[in-house]
């Protein structure tokens, strides 16, 4: 594992913000975690970088133990946390070589890094100057650039248009696949954590709720035919009989539950016939506090679902 | 000892552009140019002073300014400026994220504070010698190359700089744990002025006050003339204030290093 946390534990007063939490992020894996904003996942990140202490539990991150080797384990760990942490004085490369010079690193890899993240260009422009998605892949540039063996990132698609977001996730696929990178990535949308991640932990008020394989989330969070039509209430009566596993019924639409794409096409072919109206169908991911609702209604023992050692 | 020589150099790199560093260069300049157009422009009122009067009155004057108010008002701002770098751009986060000691952070932060300090009372001691020459050489009249204090001036900017040190640790400290301007500010600014009020009000026990340590500097090494041998003056550097000052600068100073790693970072 190369993160192994037990028992962790933070409280803020007498608010607990993370509860009991035992994650496994096994090596080469993109660890999604996933939670709504104010469910703990940036207090989890501080605990792990250890910029909180440790109030309860226990954090080993390479099988080591942060109090005794926390030179040894931040030397190989990348980190964005919230906004990234920029010096708006400096250009975008000057706050790359002002690291550089932190961690000995040379002017070449800035300039590679700089490359990776599409900002040579910007290289000598104020990063204070930056727009919003220029200052997130400039703080991806930052956490990268001592090619740490585990990157741990906090929300890094926030602020980039689709374009940034989708070269963000192939730039972490390609880190993991071919260069035996691990990534804990943070976010409170699921369809993005669904696109990369082989693994996912679900957190929610600071208590973990599911744990384990992308695989074993997909088969809770089954996606929905969603149907806008004329008498949905009716419609949605009309489907039950015949099967069809109706989720949500409202004046405006209806969702059942997606099967397959044929499926769907029988689904609109029996509306038709029975005279309904259907303005719109299609298929939609769940959200997640409906996805919270479906694991939270799952038995305890089958939800907690911890990863086997790879 | 490395991630504190790399942590130096980083303060360096990130700082030369800002405000706090350029100011304890323009501060000293600007102060003395002043003070030199003053002279140059009053030049045909001192033609018959001698030169030891000469130079008293324009480092006086300098000193005078910089002694009660300005050094502990720029001390305090360099401990805020070091400070609000990282405050600013949020980078407390990854300062303490590095591979690189809590303590070489801290440390190099502080004597880069330090630095910056001595780096304007050298560069006002320099431009006081500096400027009294060029006084000397550009109006003939004015006999400034009679006398030379170069030492004596030396001596008295080293003694405002360690007079000046309990400030710089409070404030330092102050500054590192709020981010917001007011507050360190605010609490300089009150205790500046309680200080310079103990200093000339002579209170008994204004030496264990650090804040008043400036002031009293100036006020006990201004040039004491003995008898009637005007030339003879006496500048005591290790004074019970310079020595309170000192004491209390490694003690907020250590005490900060047990704060900051306990404190958990926003």
């Amino acid at each position: 594992m190369v993160i192994q946390t037990e028992g962790l534990t933070f409280n803020f007063g007498s608010q607990t913000v993370v509860k009991s939490l035992s994650l496994q992020v096994p090596e080469g894996s993109i660890y999604g975690f996933l939670g709504p904003n104010g469910a703990g996942k940036t207090t989890t990140i501080k605990l792990l970088l250890n910029l909180l202490q440790t109030q309860e539990g226990s954090i080993r991150i390479f099988d080591l133990d942060f109090q005794t080797n926390r030179k040894e384990i931040l030397s190989q760990v990348g980190s964005l946390i919230e906004q990234p942490a920029i010096y708006a004085h400096l250009t975008g490369k000057e706050n790359l070589l002002n690291r550089a010079i932190l961690l000995q690193i040379s002017e070449n890899r800035v300039d590679e890094m700089l490359e990776l993240v599409h900002l040579t260009q910007a290289a000598h422009k104020k990063a204070g100057n930056y727009s919003l998605g220029m200052k997130q892949r400039l703080g991806i540039a930052l956490a990268l650039l001592s090619d740490p063996k585990l990157l741990i990132l906090d929300e890094p698609t926030n602020g980039l248009d689709p374009n940034g977001i989708i070269e963000i996730r192939e730039l972490l696929k390609k880190l993991v696949s071919k260069h035996n990178k691990t990534v804990f990535i943070s976010s409170h949308l699921l369809a993005e954590i669904e696109r990369m991640a082989t693994h996912v932990g679900i957190i929610n008020n600071g208590e973990l709720l599911f744990q384990g394989k992308i695989k074993d989330l997909e088969s809770i969070s089954q996606p929905l035919v969603r149907i806008e039509a004329n008498n949905t209430v009716d419609a949605a009566n009309l489907l039950s009989k015949n099967g069809y596993h109706v989720i949500d019924v409202n004046d405006n639409y209806l969702a059942v539950t997606y099967q397959s794409k044929e499926k769907m096409g029988q689904i609109n072919a029996l509306l038709n016939k029975n005279g309904y109206t259907i303005y719109s169908i299609h298929k939609v991911q769940k959200d997640l506090e409906k996805l919270f609702l479906d694991i939270t209604q799952t038995p305890n023992n089958e939800r907690l679902y911890t990863i086997p050692t790879v | 000892m490395k991630g504190f020589i790399l942590s130096l150099q980083s303060e360096f790199y990130k700082s030369r552009k800002t405000l706090g560093f350029w100011a304890a260069i323009l501060l000293p300049l600007i102060l003395t140019l002043l003070v030199f157009i003053g002279f140059y422009v009053k030049s045909e009122k001192m033609t018959n002073m001698p030169g030891i009067l000469l130079w008293m009155r324009f480092s006086g004057a300098i000193l005078g300014i910089m002694g009660s108010l300005l050094l502990p008002m720029f001390v305090i701002f360099v401990a805020y400026s070091v400070n609000s770098v990282e405050h600013k751009a949020d980078t407390w986060k990854t300062l303490f994220s590095l591979p690189i000691a809590k303590w070489s952070v801290y440390s190099a932060k502080y004597l880069y504070a330090l630095f910056l300090v001595i780096l304007s009372l050298g560069l006002f001691a320099l431009f006081t010698i500096g400027f009294g020459n060029l006084l000397g050489l550009l109006k003939p009249g004015l006999k400034f190359s009679e006398y030379h204090m170069e030492v004596m001036l030396l001596q008295v900017y080293f003694k405002l700089f360690l007079s000046a040190l309990g400030i710089l640790s409070i404030q330092f400290l102050l500054s590192l744990l709020w981010a917001d301007f007011l507050k360190p500010m605010g609490i300089g600014f009150v205790c500046t002025i309680a200080g310079v009020i103990m200093a000339t009000a002579n209170w008994e026990y204004d030496f264990w006050f650090p804040y008043a340590s400036p002031m009293m500097a100036l006020k006990t090494m201004m040039p004491h003339t003995k008898g009637q041998n005007n030339s003879q003056m006496v500048i005591d550097i290790f004074t019970k204030d310079v020595f309170v000052s000192i004491v209390i600068s490694a003690i907020v100073f250590i005490a900060g290093y047990y704060i900051v790693q306990k404190k958990s970072v926003k």
